[in-house]
C-alpha cells in the first residue's frame, strides 16, 4: 500500500512558502543608502545592540579560558592555507572517498548549475518538499526560491531561519538570522503564518521564549515526519575520510540528516579539512568563536551511506560560486579560510547599528565586506561600496578564529574600486578630490602652500573657530550632525618656522 | 642629573590633521620633548602619514607621501608624534607600500621601527611615568581603535594620566569600541558614522568626567564635533595637551 500523496496547500500568492522580499540583493542600493534606512529602524537597533553585547561576552569569556587559544587560531590558518594552496588536490581526494562510501558527488560552477542539480534530485524523488538544515551557501545561491519554482517547497528547520522564512523576510545574521527580531515580533509573526504554511501557532501564543519554541517545534514536527527529502550544508569536509560534519545547536538539522531517505548537502568547496586529526582544533575553535560555548549541543558526522540507517540516498553538492576567483588572488584569498562563526560581525560596530540586511549579501559584517565583492566581482552599486563599510577598527581582527587580516582584504579590494573609478571614464569627485589632495600631499613645500591658504578660509568666512550655516563639500558631509572646527590661523608649521628658524 | 631624552635628536611628526587644525598639540609635545632634554627637529618636509590615501584605495598617492616622509625624517635617532593613528599607519603601511620601490623601501622599514607615539617614547625609551604634570580634573579616557589594535599602546597611557597630579581618572564603559571616525569613513558612510559617533559621545557624556582625552586628535575632532554641537559639558583634549598642564588646584 502506497500513502497518498502529500498536496501542499498554497498561500494568497499561489506559493507553497512565504515569499521573501522582492527584488535580488544584488541589485540593491549602495551600502550608505541602505544603512540609513536601517539606521531609521531604532526598534531593530535595540534587538541588534542586546544581542550582540551578550554574544560578544560569552565569546570572549570561552575564548579567554582556553590557554593555547592564539596556537589554535594559528593552527587553524594554516591548515586552512594548506587546504588553499592545495584544493584541487583534497577536492578530487574527497570526491573518491565520498564515491566509496557511497555518496554521489555533484559539482556545480555557479549557483544556477547548483541549483538545476538540486531541483532535479528532488525531482527524481517525486517529494514535494525538502525539510532544510541551516545552511549559509544554500542562502547563497537561494536555494528555497530555486526549488519554489520548481513547485517544491523548502522549510526552514532552524528556529531563526523558520522565524525569518515565516517573516517573509531575509536573514540578517549568519548564525542568527532573526537577531534583529524581538520576542514580541516573533510571536505576531508565528500567530499570523504558521497557520498558512502547516500547522497553526496553538491558541493564545505568549511571547515567553519557551512557548515560542515550543510552537516551532509542532509547527516543524509534522514536516520532518513524512520529509522523504533533507537538505544541509556542511561545516567541514574531511578529505582523508569523506566526512561531512555539521554542527548545530537545536538538533534540527540532526533531524534533517537521519529522518529522510534522501540527504543533499551543499558544500562550499573551501569547506575541506585535510584529515579527521584537523578537525580536533576547529570543533574547540568555532563553537566559542561563534555561540560562545564550550561545545555545541549537537555534532553530526556522517561519511557517505550506512546501509539501513539514515538516508540511503547521499548526494553532496560541491559548490565553487565565485571562489576559485577568489582563490587566484594570493592576498585577498584569506577570506577563504573564514569557518561562518560570525565572531567578525557580533564584534563590528558598523554591523551593530546597520544589521544584515544594509549589506545586500548573504554575508554581513567583515567578511561580508570582504567576502561578498570578491566572489560576486565588483561591478554592482553595492558591491562596489561594499569595502567601504569598515571604520577599519580592526575589532574583528582579534575576533577571527582563522586570523583573517581584514584590513588588508579591505584596503586591496579599495585599491580594485579606485582604480574601477579612474577607468570608467566618467568623472568621479572624489578621485578628482584625492588626486588633488595627493598633489599637495606629496611634497612638505606644497603641503605648506596649503595650510598657509586653508589658515585664511575661517578668515574669509568670518568663521571664528567652527564652521557656520551652509558649508561648502566635503565639510558639509560632516556639520550635519557634528561641529567642524576651521583650520588654525597659524599652523604648526608656520609656528615651527617662526620659532625655530629665525635667520 | 641629565634629563632622560639628552643626546637624542628626535623628528617631531606633527601629522596632518595637527598641523592644520590642532598645532598646539604639537608645539606641547616639542616643548615637552625638549624640556625632557631631545633635540627636537622638525621639518618643514614632512605632510603625513598617508593613511588618508592608502585607507581609500589611493596606493600611489600614498607612496607620496611615505617619500616625503623619509625626505623629513631621515637621519633622526626617534620620530615621535602625538597620534597613534599615524604612528600605527607608518609602522603598518610603510613598508609595504614601498615592497616594489627597492631604493626606499629599505628606509622606510628602518624609519619605521623607530617611529613612535609620545606614550610609547616616554614609557619605553625615557623610561618615564611621571612628566611632572598637574592637570587638577576629572578625566575619561577614549582609547582608540588604532591605538589599541595597529600601535598597540597598551596601557602606556592610563599609566601616564595615572602619574598626573590632581587628576581622577573615570572609566568609560565599551571604551574599546569605535568612535566611528575612520578617515573617509566619516565622509563615505556619513550616517553610520555619525550614529556611532553618537553613541560614543552620551557614553563619554555620561561619565561625568569634565575632560574626554585621547591619543589621537581625529577621534577627538569626531566626538568633540557631536559634543560641541550638543553643548555638552565635557570637552575634548588630547592626551599631550594634559601631559603638559602645570595647572594647579
Ligand atoms: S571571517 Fe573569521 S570571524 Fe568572520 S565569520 Fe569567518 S571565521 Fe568567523
Amino acid at each position: 500500500m502506497t500513502a497518498a500523496p502529500i498536496v501542499l496547500p498554497r498561500d494568497a500568492d499561489g506559493r507553497l512558502t512565504p515569499a521573501p522580499p522582492p527584488g535580488e540583493l544584488i541589485d540593491m542600493p549602495r551600502f550608505p543608502v541602505n544603512a540609513k534606512h536601517e539606521l531609521a529602524n531604532t526598534e531593530q537597533i535595540g534587538n541588534l545592540e542586546r544581542a550582540t553585547a551578550t554574544i560578544r561576552g560569552k565569546r570572549a569569556a570561552r575564548a579567554s579560558e582556553v590557554a593555547n587559544w592564539e596556537e589554535l587560531r594559528s593552527a587553524a590558518e594554516a591548515i586552512k592555507n594548506k587546504v588553499a594552496r592545495n584544493l584541487d588536490h583534497y577536492l578530487l581526494e574527497a570526491e573518491a572517498k565520498l564515491t566509496a562510501a557511497g555518496a554521489q558527488v555533484h559539482w556545480a560552477r555557479d549557483a544556477e548549475e547548483a541549483n538545476r542539480i538540486i531541483v532535479d534530485l528532488v525531482k527524481q524523488t517525486k517529494a514535494p518538499e525538502v525539510v532544510k538544515a541551516k545552511s549559509m551557501v544554500t542562502q547563497e545561491i537561494n536555494m528555497n526560491e530555486a526549488l519554489e519554482a520548481a513547485n517544491i517547497a523548502a522549510w526552514e528547520t532552524d528556529l531563526a531561519e523558520l522565524i525569518v522564512q515565516l517573516g517573509h523576510d531575509r536573514p540578517s545574521h549568519i548564525l542568527v538570522p532573526a537577531i534583529h527580531k524581538n520576542r514580541h515580533q516573533i510571536r505576531d509573526i508565528f500567530v499570523r503564518e504558521m497557520g498558512i504554511y502547516g500547522t497553526p501557532a496553538p491558541a493564545g501564543l505568549t511571547d515567553n521564549p519557551t512557548d515560542l519554541t515550543a510552537a516551532a517545534r509542532t509547527h516543524l514536527r509534522n514536516k520532518f515526519m513524512r520529509a522523504q527529502v533533507g537538505t544541509s550544508g556542511g561545516n567541514f569536509l574531511v578529505a582523508e575520510t569523506g566526512t561531512l560534519v555539521v554542527v548545530e545547536s537545536e538538533g534540527n538539522a540532526r533531524m534533517c540528516l537521519t529522518l529522510p531517505d534522501t540527504l543533499i548537502s551543499v558544500v562550499g568547496i573551501e569547506k575541506i579539512v585535510p584529515t579527521f586529526d584537523d578537525l580536533e582544533i576547529f570543533m574547540e575553535l568555532l563553537p566559542r568563536s561563534s555561540t560562545g560555548e564550550r561545545m555545541n549541543p549537537y555534532s553530526s558526522m556522517w561519511t557517505g551511506v550506512t546501509p539501513g540507517d539514515g538516508p540511503q540516498n547521499v548526494h553532496v553538492v560541491l559548490v565553487d560560486n565565485g571562489r576559485s576567483t577568489v582563490l587566484a588572488d594570493p592576498i585577498t584569498r584569506q577570506t577563504l579560510r573564514c569557518l561562518r562563526c560570525s565572531a567578525c560581525m557580533n564584534t563590528c560596530p558598523v554591523y551593530d547599528l546597520v544589521g544584515g540586511h544594509a549589506y545586500g549579501s548573504v554575508y554581513p559584517g567583515p567578511i561580508g565586506i570582504c567576502l561578498t565583492p570578491q566572489m560576486r566581482g565588483l561591478h554592482s552599486a553595492v558591491d562596489l561600496s561594499l569595502p567601504y563599510a569598515c571604520t577599519l577598527c580592526e575589532a574583528c581582527v582579534d575576533v577571527c578564529p582563522v586570523k583573517i587580516n581584514f584590513p588588508e582584504v579591505t584596503i586591496n579590494l579599495r585599491k580594485d574600486v579606485a582604480d574601477h573609478k579612474r577607468h570608467d571614464h566618467r568623472p568621479h569627485l572624489e578621485t578628482t578630490a584625492i588626486s588633488a589632495a595627493g598633489f599637495f600631499f606629496a611634497k612638505g613645500s606644497r603641503f605648506t602652500l596649503m595650510t598657509k591658504a586653508s589658515s585664511l578660509f575661517g578668515r574669509l568666512f568670518g568663521w571664528k573657530r567652527y564652521f557656520k550655516g551652509h558649508t561648502p563639500w566635503p565639510a558639509k558631509v560632516w556639520t550635519s550632525a557634528r561641529d567642524l572646527p576651521v583650520p588654525a590661523k597659524q599652523s604648526f608649521r608656520a609656528w615651527w618656522k617662526k620659532n625655530h628658524e629665525r635667520s | 642629573m641629565t634629563p632622560p631624552a639628552s643626546g637624542l635628536k628626535v623628528g617631531l611628526f606633527a601629522t596632518c590633521v595637527n598641523d592644520l587644525m590642532f598645532p598646539e598639540t604639537p608645539r606641547m609635545v616639542a616643548q615637552m620633548l625638549g624640556r625632557l632634554g631631545a633635540e627636537v627637529v622638525s621639518s618643514p618636509k614632512q605632510t603625513c602619514c598617508g593613511q588618508m590615501f592608502t585607507n581609500t584605495g589611493y596606493v600611489k598617492q600614498g607612496l607620496q607621501t611615505v617619500e616625503a616622509y623619509i625626505d623629513a625624517f631621515s637621519g633622526c635617532d626617534y620620530v615621535v608624534g602625538p597620534s597613534a593613528s599615524c604612528v600605527g599607519s607608518v609602522r603598518d603601511q610603510h613598508s609595504w607600500l614601498t615592497k616594489d620601490h627597492p631604493n626606499l623601501h629599505q628606509e622606510a622599514v628602518e624609519l619605521s621601527a623607530k617611529t613612535l607615539d609620545l606614550t610609547e617614547f616616554l614609557i619605553d625609551v625615557l623610561n618615564v611615568d611621571d612628566v611632572g604634570a598637574s592637570f587638577p580634573h576629572s578625566v575619561t579616557y577614549h582609547s582608540s581603535c588604532h591605538s589599541l589594535r595597529i600601535t598597540k599602546l597598551g596601557d602606556r597611557p592610563l599609566r601616564l594620566l595615572r602619574a598626573v597630579k590632581g587628576l581622577t581618572l573615570i572609566d568609560l564603559p565599551d571604551a574599546d569600541r569605535c568612535c566611528g571616525f575612520g578617515g573617509t569613513f566619516s565622509m563615505k558612510n556619513p550616517d553610520v558614522s555619525i550614529a556611532m559617533a553618537t553613541s560614543k559621545a552620551k557614553a563619554i557624556a555620561n561619565t561625568g568626567a569634565q575632560f574626554v582625552t585621547a591619543p589621537d586628535n581625529a577621534c577627538l575632532l569626531n566626538i568633540g564635533g557631536i559634543l560641541h554641537r550638543q553643548q555638552a559639558r565635557i570637552r575634548p583634549i588630547h592626551l599631550a595637551a594634559i601631559l603638559s598642564s602645570k595647572e594647579s588646584a
